[in-house]
């Protein structure tokens, strides 16, 4: 098999992975904010649920997630598996990267002085006012650079779909790589995954030019 | 003259710590009230308090006849949110550290609130905000960011935008404390400023002779409780209570 045809070949899987990386941030940034809110919830029933759940998420391989949420149905209702796994993984991975996102926004709320809450307050602001006007903006600013960090971690983690054995580059990439005994088709993987990563810098670094107007 | 401002008996406990017992005071319009005393005291739960940021275990929180908390029983119950909503627009508060909102301009600081809590028109927001920056000596800053402001013109952008409310009364908890001293002038001047035009104002401060010099009354609390008060130059030249004088003594010697 030729490099090209190996190209090409992996090429069809480039659809899925973009799936799995925009899917999962369409639902994981804000689920992750949910998450957040819950965890400073001034409940502690509902702060203790969602901290356990953050723990979990970030504390098991992204793999076993997959596998869990891919064929724990089976095993635990006898229900069959879907022969489209697009929406297990998404599934997975948008938990998975909830959690994570959940303590970077976290950490960015914490951050903003209180001080800022109580003078909106004062002058009447609503408390949902107060979040998305004075909050909310600043706390973006704040956790641009740890967001990049996940967003760069994400492009490399839709090499975990092959777990499930979801038709994406990578499983791919695999496959070829075993039926050819050839190691190219690893390379190939390899330059895709830096190339998507330099557009994923660039992008976040846009963002992080936009908001550079104030400290 | 009437009551703008009148606290009755209120109380206020952190935890097992009582940090206001049974304190009473009342402000009339146009009067300029200085709060004096040692660190701890309870002067900012007290302003915390009047300002809704904190509730009252006891006690009545009157602005001008509405209660924002009456008294039933010995404890504080208090108005429905909509009703707080209208009191907040009685007063104004003025912080140690500024708060100001740093991811916008000065003028967008001072005009968002009037916007958006009191939905009055965009033209004529900005019109009374430059006016107010002007009196502050800020019109050349309105499209600065507070991060690019010295701490002096920062707490005077926080005062425009606290008097850009239209408050009927205005509060200042050390509003020169976190300022090198060569700035508290230009905030002390400028609340001289407020004073001569009959500003209402309630001001807790360290700032003897400025406490002396501006205003109509001083109370000098200690333990959460009003020990003296009166006159400012009969309390702050002639103190009678033992605490009193330890405490002015004591800041002489600084
Ligand atoms: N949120 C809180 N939780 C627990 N204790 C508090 C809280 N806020 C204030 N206190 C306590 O209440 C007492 C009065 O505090 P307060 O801040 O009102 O004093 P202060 O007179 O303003 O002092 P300073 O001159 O240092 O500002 C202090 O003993 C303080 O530790
Ligand atoms: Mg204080």
């Amino acid at each position: 098999m030729t490099i090209l045809t190996m190209i090409a070949k992996m090429s069809e899987g480039l659809g899925r992975t973009c799936a799995i990386f925009f899917l999962t941030l369409l639902f994981s940034l804000p689920l992750g904010m949910v998450v957040a809110l819950l965890r400073m919830s001034k409940n502690r029933v509902v702060s203790a649920i969602t901290k356990a759940y953050i723990s979990v998420l970030r504390g098991t391989p992204l793999m076993l997630q997959l596998l869990a949420v891919t064929y724990g149905p089976f095993y635990l209702f006898g229900m069959g598996v879907a022969r489209e796994k697009l929406v297990p993984v998404i599934i997975a991975f948008a938990l998975n990267y909830a959690a994570y996102f959940a303590e970077i926004y976290r950490g960015g709320i914490e951050s903003i002085s209180r001080g800022q809450d109580e003078a909106a307050e004062v002058l009447g602001y609503s408390r949902f006012q107060c979040f998305m006007r004075i909050i909310l903006p600043q706390v973006v600013k704040r956790i641009l650079p740890s967001v990049t960090n996940e967003v760069v971690t994400l492009v490399k983690d839709t090499s975990m779909a092959f777990t499930v054995a979801y038709q994406e580059m990578f499983t791919i990439g695999k496959q070829i790589a075993n039926s050819q005994t050839s190691f190219m088709p690893f390379v190939i993987a390899g330059v895709f995954y830096f190339l998507f990563n330099a557009a994923v810098a660039f992008v976040m670094g846009r963002f992080e030019k936009r908001l550079s107007y104030y400290r | 003259m009437s009551k703008l401002l009148e606290i009755n008996h209120c109380r206020k406990h952190f935890g097992t710590t009582s940090v206001l017992e049974d304190l009473s005071l009342s402000v009339e319009e146009g009067q300029v009230l200085s709060i004096i005393g040692p660190s701890g005291s309870g002067k900012s739960t007290l302003l915390r308090c009047a300002t809704l940021l904190e509730t009252m275990d006891g006690g009545d929180l009157i602005y001008l006849g509405n209660y924002a908390a009456r008294d039933e029983g010995g404890r504080s119950v208090y108005a429905p949110p909509a009703e707080l909503q209208r009191i907040r627009g009685m007063f104004g508060l003025v912080f140690q550290n500024f708060n100001l909102f740093p991811h916008y301009s000065v003028l967008k600081n001072v005009m968002e609130a009037p916007m958006l809590v009191q939905k009055r028109e965009k033209s004529e927001v900005r019109a009374e905000a430059m006016a107010l920056l002007e009196q502050m000596g800020l019109a050349d800053k309105a499209d600065a960011y507070p991060y690019q402001l010295s701490g002096g013109q920062q707490q005077r952008v926080s005062i425009a935008r606290a008097l850009a409310m239209n408050p009927k009364i205005l509060f200042f908890d050390e509003p020169t404390s976190a300022l090198d001293p060569e700035l508290t002038g230009e905030i002390l001047r400028v609340i001289r400023k407020l004073a001569e035009k009959k500003m209402t104002m309630v001001i807790v401060t360290h700032e003897m002779m400025f406490a002396r010099d501006v205003s109509d009354w001083v109370v000098f609390m200690n333990d959460g409780v009003i020990v003296e008060q009166g006159d400012p130059r009969e309390v702050i030249d002639h103190p009678t209570q033992e605490r009193t004088i330890q405490f002015l003594r004591r800041l002489q010697e600084k």
